[in-house]
Protein backbone atom coordinates (compact mmCIF):
# COMPACT_ATOMS: atom_id res chain seq x y z
CA UNK A 1 0.00 0.00 0.00
CA UNK A 2 1.99 3.06 -1.14
CA UNK A 3 -0.75 5.41 1.01
CA UNK A 4 -1.70 5.16 4.22
CA UNK A 5 -4.79 5.63 5.90
CA UNK A 6 -3.94 9.02 7.87
CA UNK A 7 -1.82 10.30 4.24
CA UNK A 8 -5.40 9.61 2.64
CA UNK A 9 -7.49 11.50 5.68
CA UNK A 10 -4.56 14.32 5.20
CA UNK A 11 -5.63 14.18 1.37
CA UNK A 12 -9.23 14.46 2.00
CA UNK A 13 -8.98 17.22 3.93
CA UNK A 14 -7.10 19.04 1.37
CA UNK A 15 -9.71 18.51 -0.92
CA UNK A 16 -12.53 18.84 1.67
CA UNK A 17 -14.24 16.03 1.48
CA UNK A 18 -15.96 13.90 4.33
CA UNK A 19 -15.27 10.38 4.01
CA UNK A 20 -17.17 7.78 5.83
CA UNK A 21 -15.27 5.17 8.05
CA UNK A 22 -16.78 2.59 6.04
CA UNK A 23 -15.79 3.44 2.53
CA UNK A 24 -12.00 4.53 3.82
CA UNK A 25 -10.06 0.77 3.56
CA UNK A 26 -11.77 0.95 -0.02
CA UNK A 27 -10.12 4.65 -1.15
CA UNK A 28 -6.53 3.72 0.26
CA UNK A 29 -6.57 0.65 -1.36
CA UNK A 30 -7.77 1.72 -4.60
CA UNK A 31 -5.95 5.29 -4.41
CA UNK A 32 -2.46 3.50 -3.94
CA UNK A 33 -3.30 1.39 -6.65
CA UNK A 34 -3.81 4.73 -8.65
CA UNK A 35 -0.55 6.57 -7.37
CA UNK A 36 1.41 3.07 -8.39
CA UNK A 37 0.19 3.12 -11.24
CA UNK A 38 1.02 6.85 -12.31
CA UNK A 39 4.66 6.37 -10.72
CA UNK A 40 5.51 4.52 -14.25
CA UNK A 41 6.19 8.32 -15.48
CA UNK A 42 9.31 8.36 -13.14
CA UNK A 43 11.12 6.02 -15.61
CA UNK A 44 10.34 7.87 -18.62
CA UNK A 45 13.34 10.19 -19.90
CA UNK A 46 12.10 13.98 -20.38
CA UNK A 47 15.37 15.84 -19.67
CA UNK A 48 15.11 19.01 -21.93
CA UNK A 49 11.52 18.80 -22.31
CA UNK A 50 9.49 22.04 -21.78
CA UNK A 51 6.18 20.95 -20.25
CA UNK A 52 2.89 21.01 -22.41
CA UNK A 53 1.02 24.20 -21.69
CA UNK A 54 -1.76 23.75 -24.25
CA UNK A 55 -2.18 21.51 -26.90
CA UNK A 56 -1.82 24.03 -29.92
CA UNK A 57 0.97 25.99 -28.13
CA UNK A 58 -1.93 28.94 -28.05
CA UNK A 59 -1.79 31.87 -25.33
CA UNK A 60 -4.54 32.89 -23.47
CA UNK A 61 -6.64 34.99 -25.13
CA UNK A 62 -7.20 39.07 -23.84
CA UNK A 63 -10.21 40.98 -23.76
CA UNK A 64 -10.37 44.68 -23.25
CA UNK A 65 -11.54 44.95 -19.22
CA UNK A 66 -15.33 46.35 -19.68
CA UNK A 67 -18.87 45.01 -18.29
CA UNK A 68 -20.00 42.23 -20.92
CA UNK A 69 -22.06 39.83 -19.51
CA UNK A 70 -25.16 40.77 -16.97
CA UNK A 71 -26.30 38.64 -13.81
CA UNK A 72 -29.80 37.68 -13.50
CA UNK A 73 -29.32 37.35 -9.69
CA UNK A 74 -32.75 35.79 -9.02
CA UNK A 75 -32.58 33.47 -11.50
CA UNK A 76 -28.72 32.41 -10.56
CA UNK A 77 -30.13 31.93 -6.79
CA UNK A 78 -32.93 29.99 -7.62
CA UNK A 79 -30.17 27.17 -7.48
CA UNK A 80 -28.91 27.91 -4.32
CA UNK A 81 -29.39 25.66 -1.25
CA UNK A 82 -29.99 28.70 1.16
CA UNK A 83 -30.56 32.27 0.32
CA UNK A 84 -32.09 35.48 2.17
CA UNK A 85 -32.50 39.00 0.92
CA UNK A 86 -30.24 38.04 -1.71
CA UNK A 87 -27.46 36.95 0.03
CA UNK A 88 -26.01 33.25 0.13
CA UNK A 89 -25.79 32.09 3.96
CA UNK A 90 -23.35 29.95 5.79
CA UNK A 91 -22.94 28.46 9.64
CA UNK A 92 -21.51 31.30 11.60
CA UNK A 93 -17.83 32.26 10.48
CA UNK A 94 -16.84 35.34 12.65
CA UNK B 1 -47.93 11.78 -46.10
CA UNK B 2 -46.01 9.15 -48.35
CA UNK B 3 -43.70 7.33 -45.30
CA UNK B 4 -45.34 5.42 -42.65
CA UNK B 5 -44.72 7.07 -39.55
CA UNK B 6 -43.97 4.18 -37.60
CA UNK B 7 -40.55 3.54 -39.72
CA UNK B 8 -39.34 7.55 -39.05
CA UNK B 9 -36.80 5.63 -36.15
CA UNK B 10 -34.64 4.06 -38.85
CA UNK B 11 -33.90 7.45 -40.77
CA UNK B 12 -30.67 9.23 -40.48
CA UNK B 13 -30.59 12.24 -39.82
CA UNK B 14 -29.84 13.73 -43.80
CA UNK B 15 -32.76 11.56 -44.83
CA UNK B 16 -34.64 12.74 -42.14
CA UNK B 17 -34.32 16.27 -43.06
CA UNK B 18 -35.43 15.61 -46.69
CA UNK B 19 -38.05 13.91 -45.83
CA UNK B 20 -39.27 17.26 -43.48
CA UNK B 21 -37.85 19.53 -46.06
CA UNK B 22 -40.36 17.77 -49.13
CA UNK B 23 -43.61 17.37 -46.87
CA UNK B 24 -43.44 13.34 -46.41
CA UNK B 25 -44.15 13.49 -42.65
CA UNK B 26 -43.78 17.00 -40.19
CA UNK B 27 -41.57 17.80 -37.98
CA UNK B 28 -44.45 17.00 -35.21
CA UNK B 29 -45.14 13.64 -36.07
CA UNK B 30 -41.52 13.00 -36.15
CA UNK B 31 -41.29 13.99 -32.53
CA UNK B 32 -44.35 12.57 -31.36
CA UNK B 33 -43.19 8.63 -32.67
CA UNK B 34 -39.61 9.17 -31.38
CA UNK B 35 -41.11 10.25 -27.81
CA UNK B 36 -43.65 7.60 -28.04
CA UNK B 37 -40.20 4.70 -28.72
CA UNK B 38 -38.37 6.52 -25.86
CA UNK B 39 -41.15 6.28 -23.25
CA UNK B 40 -41.43 1.93 -24.55
CA UNK B 41 -37.94 1.33 -24.44
CA UNK B 42 -35.87 3.80 -21.96
CA UNK B 43 -37.31 1.78 -19.24
CA UNK B 44 -35.10 -1.07 -20.54
CA UNK B 45 -32.12 0.95 -21.29
CA UNK B 46 -31.87 3.61 -18.28
CA UNK B 47 -30.44 6.29 -21.14
CA UNK B 48 -32.36 9.21 -20.27
CA UNK B 49 -32.34 11.32 -17.25
CA UNK B 50 -34.69 13.74 -18.10
CA UNK B 51 -37.26 13.51 -21.46
CA UNK B 52 -38.55 17.50 -21.93
CA UNK B 53 -41.71 15.75 -24.01
CA UNK B 54 -43.68 18.85 -23.66
CA UNK B 55 -40.69 21.47 -24.76
CA UNK B 56 -40.30 18.72 -27.84
CA UNK B 57 -43.34 19.11 -29.18
CA UNK B 58 -43.72 22.82 -28.99
CA UNK B 59 -40.19 23.15 -30.75
CA UNK B 60 -41.48 20.69 -33.45
CA UNK B 61 -44.85 22.37 -34.11
CA UNK B 62 -42.73 25.63 -34.39
CA UNK B 63 -40.57 23.79 -36.95
CA UNK B 64 -43.22 23.08 -39.20
CA UNK B 65 -44.28 27.03 -39.02
CA UNK B 66 -40.75 27.64 -39.71
CA UNK B 67 -40.79 25.35 -43.03
CA UNK B 68 -44.74 26.80 -43.81
CA UNK B 69 -43.26 29.92 -43.46
CA UNK B 70 -40.55 28.94 -46.26
CA UNK B 71 -37.69 30.47 -43.36
CA UNK B 72 -36.57 27.30 -42.14
CA UNK B 73 -33.09 26.64 -40.72
CA UNK B 74 -30.52 23.88 -41.77
CA UNK B 75 -31.10 21.79 -38.95
CA UNK B 76 -35.18 22.46 -38.95
CA UNK B 77 -37.20 19.70 -36.80
CA UNK B 78 -34.66 17.25 -36.65
CA UNK B 79 -34.52 15.56 -32.89
CA UNK B 80 -31.30 15.57 -30.78
CA UNK B 81 -30.48 14.52 -27.15
CA UNK B 82 -27.85 16.17 -25.23
CA UNK B 83 -25.61 14.82 -22.37
CA UNK B 84 -26.54 15.51 -19.18
CA UNK B 85 -23.72 18.04 -18.28
CA UNK B 86 -24.54 20.53 -21.28
CA UNK B 87 -26.38 23.37 -19.96
CA UNK B 88 -30.01 24.03 -21.28
CA UNK B 89 -32.37 26.61 -20.06
CA UNK B 90 -35.06 25.94 -17.70
CA UNK B 91 -33.92 22.17 -17.37
CA UNK B 92 -32.48 19.94 -15.21
CA UNK B 93 -28.83 19.69 -15.46
CA UNK B 94 -27.12 17.08 -13.18
CA UNK B 95 -24.22 15.81 -14.55
CA UNK B 96 -25.34 12.20 -13.56
CA UNK B 97 -24.43 13.34 -9.91
CA UNK B 98 -26.38 13.51 -6.73
CA UNK B 99 -24.63 16.92 -6.39
CA UNK B 100 -25.96 18.59 -8.92
CA UNK B 101 -29.45 16.45 -9.33
CA UNK B 102 -31.71 19.18 -8.81
CA UNK B 103 -30.07 22.02 -10.58
CA UNK B 104 -31.75 23.64 -13.14
CA UNK B 105 -29.92 25.81 -15.80
CA UNK B 106 -30.24 29.46 -15.90
CA UNK B 107 -28.57 29.00 -19.71
CA UNK B 108 -27.96 27.31 -22.87
CA UNK B 109 -24.21 25.90 -23.48
CA UNK B 110 -23.19 27.31 -26.62
CA UNK B 111 -23.60 24.04 -28.54
CA UNK B 112 -27.22 24.00 -27.09
CA UNK B 113 -27.93 27.39 -28.57
CA UNK B 114 -26.51 27.26 -31.94
CA UNK B 115 -28.26 23.55 -32.39
CA UNK B 116 -31.56 25.38 -31.01
CA UNK B 117 -31.41 28.48 -33.38
CA UNK B 118 -30.63 25.84 -36.13
CA UNK B 119 -34.13 24.41 -35.73
CA UNK B 120 -32.83 20.94 -33.59
CA UNK B 121 -35.64 19.66 -31.87
CA UNK B 122 -33.87 18.92 -28.11
CA UNK B 123 -35.98 15.37 -26.63
CA UNK B 124 -34.15 15.11 -23.80
CA UNK B 125 -30.89 14.91 -21.35
CA UNK B 126 -29.08 11.78 -21.45
CA UNK B 127 -27.35 9.60 -18.73
CA UNK B 128 -23.77 9.60 -18.33
CA UNK B 129 -20.88 8.70 -15.75
CA UNK B 130 -20.86 11.03 -12.72
CA UNK B 131 -19.41 14.66 -13.85
CA UNK B 132 -17.77 12.31 -17.63
CA UNK B 133 -15.90 10.61 -15.03
CA UNK B 134 -16.44 7.16 -16.55
CA UNK B 135 -15.95 4.94 -19.11
CA UNK B 136 -18.74 2.44 -19.09
CA UNK B 137 -22.06 4.96 -17.40
CA UNK B 138 -21.59 2.98 -13.76
CA UNK B 139 -20.64 5.79 -12.46
CA UNK B 140 -23.92 7.48 -12.65
CA UNK B 141 -26.18 8.22 -9.56
CA UNK B 142 -29.16 7.73 -12.18
CA UNK B 143 -27.75 4.06 -12.51
CA UNK B 144 -25.92 2.55 -15.05
CA UNK B 145 -27.44 2.57 -18.96
CA UNK B 146 -27.62 -0.67 -20.53
CA UNK B 147 -26.28 -1.72 -24.08
CA UNK B 148 -28.97 -2.19 -26.25
CA UNK B 149 -26.54 -5.09 -27.90
CA UNK B 150 -26.98 -7.04 -24.98
CA UNK B 151 -28.33 -5.76 -21.88
CA UNK B 152 -26.01 -6.96 -19.33
CA UNK B 153 -23.22 -5.21 -21.42
CA UNK B 154 -22.01 -1.49 -20.55
CA UNK B 155 -22.17 0.80 -23.38
CA UNK B 156 -19.12 2.46 -22.73
CA UNK B 157 -18.92 6.18 -21.07
CA UNK B 158 -18.92 8.66 -20.05
CA UNK B 159 -21.50 9.51 -22.94
CA UNK B 160 -23.37 6.11 -22.29
CA UNK B 161 -26.62 7.62 -22.40
CA UNK B 162 -26.16 9.40 -25.79
CA UNK B 163 -24.81 6.24 -28.33
CA UNK B 164 -27.37 3.82 -26.29
CA UNK B 165 -30.36 6.31 -27.35
CA UNK B 166 -28.81 6.39 -31.06
CA UNK B 167 -27.99 3.00 -31.92
CA UNK B 168 -31.48 1.76 -30.24
CA UNK B 169 -32.96 3.94 -32.91
CA UNK B 170 -34.72 6.50 -29.89
CA UNK B 171 -32.73 9.57 -31.74
CA UNK B 172 -31.00 9.89 -34.52
CA UNK B 173 -28.30 12.06 -32.73
CA UNK B 174 -26.64 13.01 -29.47
CA UNK B 175 -24.24 15.27 -28.17
CA UNK B 176 -21.17 14.14 -25.87
CA UNK B 177 -18.42 15.29 -24.76
CA UNK B 178 -14.71 13.60 -24.69
CA UNK B 179 -12.18 14.21 -22.14
CA UNK B 180 -10.01 10.55 -22.53
CA UNK B 181 -12.37 9.02 -24.69
CA UNK B 182 -15.85 9.61 -23.92
CA UNK B 183 -17.64 10.19 -27.22
CA UNK B 184 -15.40 7.36 -29.01
CA UNK B 185 -15.42 4.10 -26.81
CA UNK B 186 -19.10 4.44 -25.85
CA UNK B 187 -19.64 4.61 -30.11
CA UNK B 188 -17.12 1.88 -30.73
CA UNK B 189 -19.55 -0.24 -28.28
CA UNK B 190 -22.85 0.61 -29.28
CA UNK B 191 -22.13 0.68 -33.33
CA UNK B 192 -22.73 4.10 -34.13
CA UNK B 193 -20.12 6.99 -35.60
CA UNK B 194 -18.74 9.21 -32.63
CA UNK B 195 -16.66 12.10 -33.59
CA UNK B 196 -13.94 13.97 -30.88
CA UNK B 197 -12.94 17.45 -32.49
CA UNK B 198 -9.79 19.07 -32.39
CA UNK B 199 -8.81 20.87 -28.89
CA UNK B 200 -10.89 24.40 -29.39
CA UNK B 201 -13.28 23.65 -32.23
CA UNK B 202 -16.73 23.28 -30.54
CA UNK B 203 -16.96 26.07 -27.71
CA UNK B 204 -16.78 24.59 -24.10
CA UNK B 205 -19.14 27.36 -22.93
CA UNK B 206 -21.83 25.88 -20.75
CA UNK B 207 -20.88 22.18 -20.94
CA UNK B 208 -19.72 21.26 -16.72
CA UNK B 209 -15.83 21.10 -16.79
CA UNK B 210 -13.85 18.08 -16.23
CA UNK B 211 -10.47 18.64 -17.28
CA UNK B 212 -10.32 21.82 -18.84
CA UNK B 213 -7.43 21.34 -21.20
CA UNK B 214 -8.92 18.02 -22.72
CA UNK B 215 -12.54 18.44 -22.76
CA UNK B 216 -14.42 18.35 -25.98
CA UNK B 217 -17.83 18.64 -27.30
CA UNK B 218 -18.75 16.53 -30.32
CA UNK B 219 -21.98 14.04 -31.49
CA UNK B 220 -22.62 10.63 -32.00
CA UNK B 221 -25.05 9.44 -34.79
CA UNK B 222 -25.39 6.63 -37.04
CA UNK B 223 -23.52 7.89 -39.87
CA UNK B 224 -20.45 10.16 -41.10
CA UNK B 225 -22.94 12.52 -42.88
CA UNK B 226 -24.80 13.15 -40.45
CA UNK B 227 -21.87 13.84 -38.13
CA UNK B 228 -20.67 16.04 -40.57
CA UNK B 229 -24.19 18.14 -40.96
CA UNK B 230 -24.16 18.63 -37.03
CA UNK B 231 -20.57 19.09 -35.99
CA UNK B 232 -20.79 22.08 -39.44
CA UNK B 233 -23.47 23.91 -36.99
CA UNK B 234 -21.38 23.30 -33.57
CA UNK B 235 -17.71 24.46 -34.55
CA UNK B 236 -17.04 27.94 -34.42
CA UNK B 237 -15.18 31.06 -32.59
CA UNK B 238 -16.91 31.27 -29.50
CA UNK B 239 -15.67 34.77 -27.38
CA UNK B 240 -17.56 32.95 -24.00
CA UNK B 241 -14.73 30.29 -24.06
CA UNK B 242 -10.93 31.36 -23.42
CA UNK B 243 -9.68 28.29 -25.73
CA UNK B 244 -12.28 28.62 -28.54
CA UNK B 245 -10.27 28.75 -31.69
CA UNK B 246 -11.01 31.36 -33.67
CA UNK B 247 -10.40 30.01 -37.45
CA UNK B 248 -12.75 29.12 -40.17
CA UNK B 249 -15.16 26.17 -40.18
CA UNK B 250 -15.27 24.63 -43.36
CA UNK B 251 -17.80 22.96 -45.32
CA UNK B 252 -17.91 19.40 -43.64
CA UNK B 253 -20.41 18.34 -45.98
CA UNK B 254 -18.80 19.63 -49.14
CA UNK B 255 -15.54 17.70 -48.40
CA UNK B 256 -17.19 14.22 -48.01
CA UNK B 257 -16.76 13.14 -51.56
CA UNK B 258 -13.47 13.33 -51.67
CA UNK B 259 -11.64 9.97 -53.19
CA UNK B 260 -9.21 7.81 -50.91
CA UNK B 261 -6.87 7.23 -53.90
CA UNK B 262 -3.37 8.55 -52.70
CA UNK B 263 -4.70 8.87 -49.05
CA UNK B 264 -1.82 7.64 -46.38
CA UNK B 265 -3.06 5.76 -43.55
CA UNK B 266 -0.98 5.22 -40.69
CA UNK B 267 -0.99 2.09 -38.74
CA UNK B 268 0.36 2.12 -35.38
CA UNK B 269 2.83 -0.56 -34.63
CA UNK B 270 1.72 -0.36 -30.88
CA UNK B 271 -2.03 -0.88 -31.62
CA UNK B 272 -1.50 -4.42 -32.03
CA UNK B 273 0.42 -5.73 -29.50
CA UNK B 274 -0.94 -7.54 -27.00
CA UNK B 275 -4.06 -6.14 -24.97
CA UNK B 276 -5.95 -5.97 -28.17
CA UNK B 277 -8.77 -8.28 -28.74
CA UNK B 278 -7.93 -10.90 -31.36
CA UNK B 279 -11.80 -10.70 -32.70
CA UNK B 280 -11.22 -6.48 -32.68
CA UNK B 281 -7.34 -6.68 -34.18
CA UNK B 282 -9.25 -8.87 -37.34
CA UNK B 283 -12.24 -6.41 -37.85
CA UNK B 284 -9.80 -3.56 -37.65
CA UNK B 285 -7.21 -5.12 -40.55
CA UNK B 286 -10.26 -6.04 -42.60
CA UNK B 287 -11.38 -2.87 -42.50
CA UNK B 288 -8.20 -1.42 -43.57
CA UNK B 289 -8.24 -3.85 -46.39
CA UNK B 290 -11.43 -1.98 -47.73
CA UNK B 291 -9.97 1.32 -47.16
CA UNK B 292 -6.91 0.01 -48.60
CA UNK B 293 -8.99 -1.84 -51.70
CA UNK B 294 -9.93 1.92 -52.70
CA UNK B 295 -6.47 3.40 -52.82
CA UNK B 296 -5.22 4.40 -49.98
CA UNK B 297 -1.83 3.28 -49.15
CA UNK B 298 -1.21 1.82 -45.84
CA UNK B 299 1.94 2.52 -43.97
CA UNK B 300 3.20 1.52 -40.52
CA UNK B 301 4.03 4.22 -37.83
CA UNK B 302 5.27 4.49 -34.39
CA UNK B 303 3.46 6.41 -31.25
CA UNK B 304 6.40 5.22 -29.27
CA UNK B 305 4.97 6.64 -25.92
CA UNK B 306 1.20 4.99 -26.46
CA UNK B 307 1.83 3.17 -23.14
CA UNK B 308 2.69 6.48 -21.77
CA UNK B 309 -0.56 8.12 -21.75
CA UNK B 310 -2.76 6.26 -19.67
CA UNK B 311 -0.60 7.00 -16.45
CA UNK B 312 0.27 10.78 -18.15
CA UNK B 313 -3.96 11.55 -18.57
CA UNK B 314 -3.89 10.18 -15.01
CA UNK B 315 -2.25 12.43 -13.10
CA UNK B 316 -3.04 15.84 -15.74
CA UNK B 317 -7.16 15.06 -15.42
CA UNK B 318 -7.39 14.35 -11.75
CA UNK B 319 -5.58 17.67 -11.25
CA UNK B 320 -7.63 19.73 -13.42
CA UNK B 321 -10.83 17.85 -11.94
CA UNK B 322 -9.42 18.68 -8.19
CA UNK B 323 -9.53 22.53 -9.34
CA UNK B 324 -12.70 22.77 -11.19
CA UNK B 325 -15.05 20.80 -8.62
CA UNK B 326 -13.64 22.84 -5.82
CA UNK B 327 -16.42 25.31 -7.28
CA UNK B 328 -18.98 22.44 -5.73
CA UNK B 329 -19.02 24.23 -2.47
CA UNK B 330 -22.94 23.61 -0.83
CA UNK B 331 -23.11 27.34 -0.49
CA UNK B 332 -23.80 28.47 -4.48
CA UNK B 333 -25.50 25.42 -5.95
CA UNK B 334 -25.72 21.87 -5.66
CA UNK B 335 -26.13 19.31 -2.69
CA UNK B 336 -25.78 20.90 0.31
CA UNK B 337 -25.64 19.05 3.25
CA UNK B 338 -28.10 19.36 6.58
CA UNK B 339 -27.24 20.68 10.05
CA UNK B 340 -23.57 21.67 9.36
CA UNK B 341 -21.36 22.33 12.53
CA UNK B 342 -19.22 24.83 10.86
CA UNK B 343 -17.83 26.08 7.38
CA UNK B 344 -15.17 23.24 7.19
CA UNK B 345 -18.08 20.79 7.90
CA UNK B 346 -20.68 22.11 5.63
CA UNK B 347 -17.80 22.17 2.98
CA UNK B 348 -16.52 18.31 3.99
CA UNK B 349 -19.83 16.78 4.11
CA UNK B 350 -21.35 18.60 1.24
CA UNK B 351 -18.97 16.96 -1.17
CA UNK B 352 -19.06 13.88 0.78
CA UNK B 353 -22.38 12.93 0.32
CA UNK B 354 -22.82 14.76 -2.85
CA UNK B 355 -20.26 13.14 -4.87
CA UNK B 356 -20.03 9.65 -5.76
CA UNK B 357 -16.79 7.39 -5.48
CA UNK B 358 -15.42 7.74 -8.52
CA UNK B 359 -15.24 11.05 -8.39
CA UNK B 360 -13.70 11.27 -5.10
CA UNK B 361 -11.04 9.59 -6.29
CA UNK B 362 -10.29 12.10 -8.71
CA UNK B 363 -10.70 14.67 -6.88
CA UNK B 364 -8.32 12.88 -4.22
CA UNK B 365 -6.11 11.99 -6.78
CA UNK B 366 -5.52 15.33 -7.82
CA UNK B 367 -5.33 17.00 -4.85
CA UNK B 368 -2.48 14.72 -4.06
CA UNK B 369 -0.36 15.25 -7.59
CA UNK B 370 -0.98 18.52 -7.00
CA UNK B 371 0.17 19.04 -3.65
CA UNK B 372 3.31 20.63 -1.79
CA UNK B 373 6.27 18.20 -2.63
CA UNK B 374 4.53 16.14 -5.11
CA UNK B 375 3.94 18.84 -8.20
CA UNK B 376 6.66 18.94 -9.86
CA UNK B 377 7.31 14.61 -9.31
CA UNK B 378 3.90 14.01 -10.75
CA UNK B 379 2.12 16.98 -12.33
CA UNK B 380 5.01 18.81 -13.92
CA UNK B 381 6.40 15.23 -15.48
CA UNK B 382 3.39 14.34 -16.80
CA UNK B 383 3.28 17.79 -18.69
CA UNK B 384 6.45 16.59 -20.03
CA UNK B 385 5.21 13.05 -21.02
CA UNK B 386 2.42 14.99 -22.97
CA UNK B 387 4.90 16.98 -25.10
CA UNK B 388 6.84 13.98 -25.89
CA UNK B 389 2.91 12.33 -26.57
CA UNK B 390 2.23 15.48 -28.85
CA UNK B 391 5.71 15.38 -30.10
CA UNK B 392 4.98 11.64 -31.38
CA UNK B 393 1.18 12.54 -33.16
CA UNK B 394 3.27 14.93 -34.54
CA UNK B 395 6.03 12.89 -36.30
CA UNK B 396 3.61 10.26 -37.25
CA UNK B 397 1.54 12.98 -39.29
CA UNK B 398 4.84 14.26 -40.95
CA UNK B 399 4.32 10.67 -42.76
CA UNK B 400 0.67 10.03 -42.89
CA UNK B 401 -2.75 11.97 -43.31
CA UNK B 402 -4.37 9.53 -41.03
CA UNK B 403 -4.17 7.17 -38.11
CA UNK B 404 -6.34 4.20 -38.01
CA UNK B 405 -6.57 1.56 -35.50
CA UNK B 406 -8.79 0.50 -33.19
CA UNK B 407 -11.00 2.54 -30.02
CA UNK B 408 -11.12 -0.06 -27.95
CA UNK B 409 -8.81 -3.09 -26.93
CA UNK B 410 -12.06 -5.10 -26.54
CA UNK B 411 -16.14 -5.24 -27.59
CA UNK B 412 -18.52 -4.23 -25.02
CA UNK B 413 -17.59 -5.68 -21.29
CA UNK B 414 -20.32 -6.77 -19.03
CA UNK B 415 -21.65 -4.64 -16.19
CA UNK B 416 -19.78 -4.51 -13.48
CA UNK B 417 -16.68 -6.53 -14.68
CA UNK B 418 -14.18 -3.73 -14.22
CA UNK B 419 -15.86 -1.68 -11.47
CA UNK B 420 -13.38 -3.47 -8.55
CA UNK B 421 -10.37 -2.28 -9.99
CA UNK B 422 -9.76 1.24 -11.43
CA UNK B 423 -6.80 0.87 -13.23
CA UNK B 424 -8.29 -2.34 -15.40
CA UNK B 425 -11.55 0.69 -16.33
CA UNK B 426 -9.03 3.25 -17.15
CA UNK B 427 -6.84 1.00 -19.50
CA UNK B 428 -10.19 0.54 -21.56
CA UNK B 429 -9.15 4.09 -22.96
CA UNK B 430 -5.40 3.11 -23.82
CA UNK B 431 -6.21 4.04 -27.55
CA UNK B 432 -8.09 6.85 -27.23
CA UNK B 433 -6.39 8.95 -24.71
CA UNK B 434 -3.49 10.06 -26.66
CA UNK B 435 -5.71 12.37 -28.93
CA UNK B 436 -6.91 14.23 -26.43
CA UNK B 437 -3.94 14.72 -24.64
CA UNK B 438 -2.11 16.08 -27.86
CA UNK B 439 -5.75 18.12 -29.02
CA UNK B 440 -6.23 15.74 -32.08
CA UNK B 441 -9.34 15.19 -33.69
CA UNK B 442 -10.45 11.47 -33.80
CA UNK B 443 -13.83 9.47 -34.71
CA UNK B 444 -14.99 5.69 -34.14
CA UNK B 445 -17.18 4.10 -36.62
CA UNK B 446 -18.55 0.92 -36.56
CA UNK B 447 -16.47 -2.19 -38.76
CA UNK B 448 -18.17 -5.39 -37.69
CA UNK B 449 -18.80 -7.85 -34.78
CA UNK B 450 -17.48 -9.51 -32.72
CA UNK B 451 -19.05 -12.38 -30.25
CA UNK B 452 -22.42 -10.11 -31.61
CA UNK B 453 -21.02 -7.28 -30.83
CA UNK B 454 -19.76 -4.44 -32.44
CA UNK B 455 -16.51 -3.12 -33.00
CA UNK B 456 -14.92 0.32 -33.75
CA UNK B 457 -12.60 1.52 -36.15
CA UNK B 458 -10.70 4.96 -35.19
CA UNK B 459 -9.24 7.52 -37.84
CA UNK B 460 -7.06 10.41 -35.93
CA UNK B 461 -5.96 12.83 -37.54
CA UNK B 462 -3.63 16.31 -37.39
CA UNK B 463 -5.02 19.28 -35.89
CA UNK B 464 -8.31 20.58 -37.68
CA UNK B 465 -8.43 17.74 -39.77
CA UNK B 466 -12.11 16.73 -39.15
CA UNK B 467 -12.81 17.31 -42.71
CA UNK B 468 -10.40 14.39 -43.93
CA UNK B 469 -11.68 12.16 -40.99
CA UNK B 470 -15.32 12.48 -42.05
CA UNK B 471 -14.56 11.84 -45.56
CA UNK B 472 -13.13 8.89 -44.98
CA UNK B 473 -15.09 7.69 -42.65
CA UNK B 474 -18.37 8.34 -45.25
CA UNK B 475 -16.28 6.91 -48.30
CA UNK B 476 -15.73 4.11 -45.81
CA UNK B 477 -19.54 3.70 -44.98
CA UNK B 478 -20.08 3.99 -48.94
CA UNK B 479 -18.28 1.18 -49.30
CA UNK B 480 -19.77 -1.17 -46.25
CA UNK B 481 -23.45 -1.65 -44.06
CA UNK B 482 -21.98 -2.06 -40.05
CA UNK B 483 -23.38 1.25 -39.76
CA UNK B 484 -27.21 0.41 -40.49
CA UNK B 485 -26.87 -3.31 -38.72
CA UNK B 486 -29.85 -2.53 -35.67
CA UNK B 487 -29.59 -3.79 -32.53
CA UNK B 488 -32.64 -7.00 -32.09
CA UNK B 489 -35.49 -5.43 -30.53
CA UNK B 490 -35.32 -2.29 -31.95
CA UNK B 491 -35.83 -2.53 -35.78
Amino acid sequence: MSLTKDQVHHIALLARLKLEESELDDVVDKLSRIVDFVDQLQAAPTDGVVPMAHPLDQSQRLRPDVVSETIDREAIQANAPLVRDGFYLVPKVL
Amino acid sequence: MSVDSRSLHVLTLTELARGIKEGEFSALELTETLLRRIEAHNPGLNAFITVTGEQALASAEAADKARAAGNAPVLNGLPIVHKDLFCTSGVLTTCGSRMLSDFVSPYDATVVARLKSAGAVTLGKTNMDEFAMGSSNETSWFGPVANPWNRDRSPGGSSGGSAAAVAARLVPAGTGTDTGGSIRQPAALTGTVGIKPTYGRVSRYGMVAFASSLDQAGVITRSAEDAALLLGVMAGFDERDSTSVDQPVPDYLAALGTPLEGLKIGIVRQHFDEGLDPQCAARIRESLEVLRAEGATLVEVDLPNLELSVPTYYVVAPAECSSNMSRFDGVRFGHRAADPEDLLDLYCRSRGEGFGAEVKRRIMTGTYVLSAGYYDAYYLKAQKVRQLIGEDFRNAFGQVDVIAGPTAPTPAFALGEKTDDPITMYLNDIYTIGANLAGNPGISLPCGFAEKLPVGLQLVGPHFAEEKLLNVAHQYQLLTDWHKACPGGFE
